[in-house]
């Protein structure tokens, strides 16, 4: 639905974003994450035909962007970061505006800002002046124009930005919702976010794709994922840390306070807990607490992201 | 082109016009200004004549400061408050835009100008003036009001500040009017070709307005005036463009 093929953009010598492929299919959610200034609202920014390509080509359902712009483009509902408005419009007159460029009228017309309202909750401030809304219902009522027209294509910079904690989680389970019928791209730099939504991750660094994949995928790059934490009654510890440490999948352990102990697997071995859980079974252990760590996106970014910023 | 596209944005533009406040207060300062212009400064009524020359020799200056006012939020604004960025990437082309940005802006200046009709109606109390050198001079104006919009509407598209847009438009405008001006043409008779000061002193909005303004409607004026139209509505084009391009 969404295909983006070695795009690349400069402005004047700055290569904002440098050879960038991926796609998304009807039903996925692409979490589009990188650091501040990486690249990530320019690479959104070409994909809703805002800004020309360098080079490379993006194609909305098969249709080119650069070549067919108009038709690419009613494909699109688009929220641009920090979600600008018409401050002297109200909501309605607003919404009004964007189906008459989207082309519904009479009763369509209404029936589709009234349902891009109740699903955006802007009942309360529907004739109230865009300038008087509070940050939250400005961000929903440019959500809601984004999606008055059912598009296939969702493209939400930052969707949840300046949002309360209600209004996030209202937020992610609409986009949830329509992720599963439309192809949507989020870009955000909250992590909980992509994994609360994204069914896919792209992590760009000084706009160099440098992972793609599941956010499951991405947890195991951590340093510590695969980390067995586990306590031990009633044994000594350092009898416990010697057995642990001869089975083959662990690299190392760690007594990390009394009788617990942190067990790192080698190259993030997956078989590590399996062995470690087969072999307190079998000495017949008493084990209070057992534990995986499955990794920690924060970490994985930081990893992933640092090295381009040092450079940069 | 779309029409249904241009429709739709100009209705926004107007719908905007309307419950601005600052619209209101610039047709109220615009009749006030082109009246006290008229009748005081003018000396309409200490003429003698039953025309409206001296209403409109003030429009020049008038839209000097009147035009840029208007026009200076047409792109700035858009651009500072990012909703450019929504605009262009909603299904209608930059040309689109354009068009529907800057007719509405003229519809609300040619708005602003019609409330004017009391000086026609008391002219024509007081005399039996010429109805189609009165027609021919409001259409001059509204053509020249139309020339400084495209200029303020491309001063717009270069800068995100409404100020700028305005200060750099009133000096272009300003340009137009004194390029042709007597006093600036003959400090140049001395060193310059005949031609090149003839060719300048064609760019100016004076000349044309002038001779338009008197009953004539002459098919050279009225291409001047589209052709500044055209020529700084393409400039908006390519500014916004290049703004796009990086």
């Amino acid at each position: 639905m969404i295909k983006v093929e070695n795009l690349s953009k400069s402005f004047g010598h700055k290569l904002a974003v440098d050879d960038v492929s991926f796609h998304v299919r009807r039903g996925e959610v692409l979490g589009f994450i990188g650091p501040n200034g990486a690249g990530k609202s320019t690479t959104m920014r070409i994909i809703t035909g805002f800004f020309p390509s360098s080079e490379g080509s993006v194609f909305i359902a098969d249709v080119n962007m650069a070549e067919k712009p108009l038709e690419a483009k009613s494909k699109i509902g688009y929220l641009p970061e920090s979600a600008p408005l018409y401050s002297n419009k109200t909501v309605y007159e607003f919404l009004s505006f964007a189906a008459d460029i989207r082309g519904f009228k009479g009763d369509e017309k209404e029936s589709r800002i009234d349902d891009a309202v109740a699903k955006c909750f802007l009942e309360p401030v529907l004739h109230q002046s865009i300038d008087t809304l509070s940050k939250g219902y400005k961000h929903r009522t440019c959500f809601a124009q984004a999606i008055l027209h059912d598009p296939d294509v969702l493209i939400l910079d930052e969707p949840t930005d300046g949002l309360d904690p209600n209004q996030k989680r209202e937020v992610r389970n609409l986009i949830k919702e329509m992720g599963k019928t439309k192809a949507i791209i989020i870009s955000t730099h909250i992590l909980e976010e992509v994994e609360a939504v994204a069914t896919k991750v792209v992590l760009i660094s000084a706009g160099r794709k440098v992972f793609e994949g599941t956010s499951a995928e991405l947890k195991a790059k951590s340093d510590k994922a695969g980390t067995v934490t586990l306590t031990i009654n009633g044994v000594e510890s350092e009898l416990a840390r010697a057995t642990l440490s001869n089975l083959s999948s662990v690299d190392g352990v760690e007594i990390a306070g009394g009788e617990v102990f942190s067990i790192t697997p080698k190259d993030n071995s997956i078989d590590t807990s399996k062995e470690v859980l087969d072999c307190v079974t079998q000495k017949g252990w008493s084990v209070e607490e057992f534990s995986i760590d499955k990794g920690r996106l924060d970490e994985v970014f930081h990893k992933l992201t640092i090295c381009d910023e040092e450079v940069n | 082109m779309s029409f249904r596209n241009i429709k739709a944005l100009m209705k926004s533009e107007i719908g905007s016009y309307m419950v601005s406040p600052a619209a209101y207060v610039f047709v109220i300062i615009f009749l006030l200004l082109s009246g006290s212009f008229t009748f005081l400064l003018g000396g309409f009524f200490q003429s003698g004549q039953a025309t409206l020359s001296v209403f409109f020799m003030w429009h020049p200056w008038l839209y000097l400061f009147m035009v840029p006012a208007a026009g200076m939020h047409l792109w700035s604004e858009e651009r500072r408050s990012g909703t450019l960025e929504l605009l262009f990437t909603m299904p209608v082309t930059p040309f689109e835009c354009i068009i529907a940005k800057f007719f509405a802006a003229w519809a609300f200046i040619a708005v602003g100008l019609f409330c004017t009709f009391p000086v026609v109606l008391t002219v024509s109390y007081l005399g039996n003036p010429d109805f189609g050198a009165i027609m021919t001079g409001y259409l001059g104006s509204i053509l020249m009001a139309g020339s400084y919009l495209a200029i303020t509407g491309f001063t717009s598209a270069i800068t995100r500040s409404q100020v700028v847009s305005f200060i750099i438009s009133v000096v272009v405008c300003l340009l137009l009017i004194f390029i042709g001006w007597p006093p600036i043409t003959n400090t140049l008779v001395d060193w310059a070709p005949r031609g090149l000061i003839d060719f300048f002193a064609s760019l100016s909005v004076m000349s044309h307005f002038e001779s338009i303004q008197r009953g004539v409607i002459d098919s050279r004026d009225l291409l001047y005036y589209f052709s500044v139209i055209g020529f700084f509505l393409f400039l908006t084009s390519i500014t916004l463009k290049n703004h796009r391009s990086g």
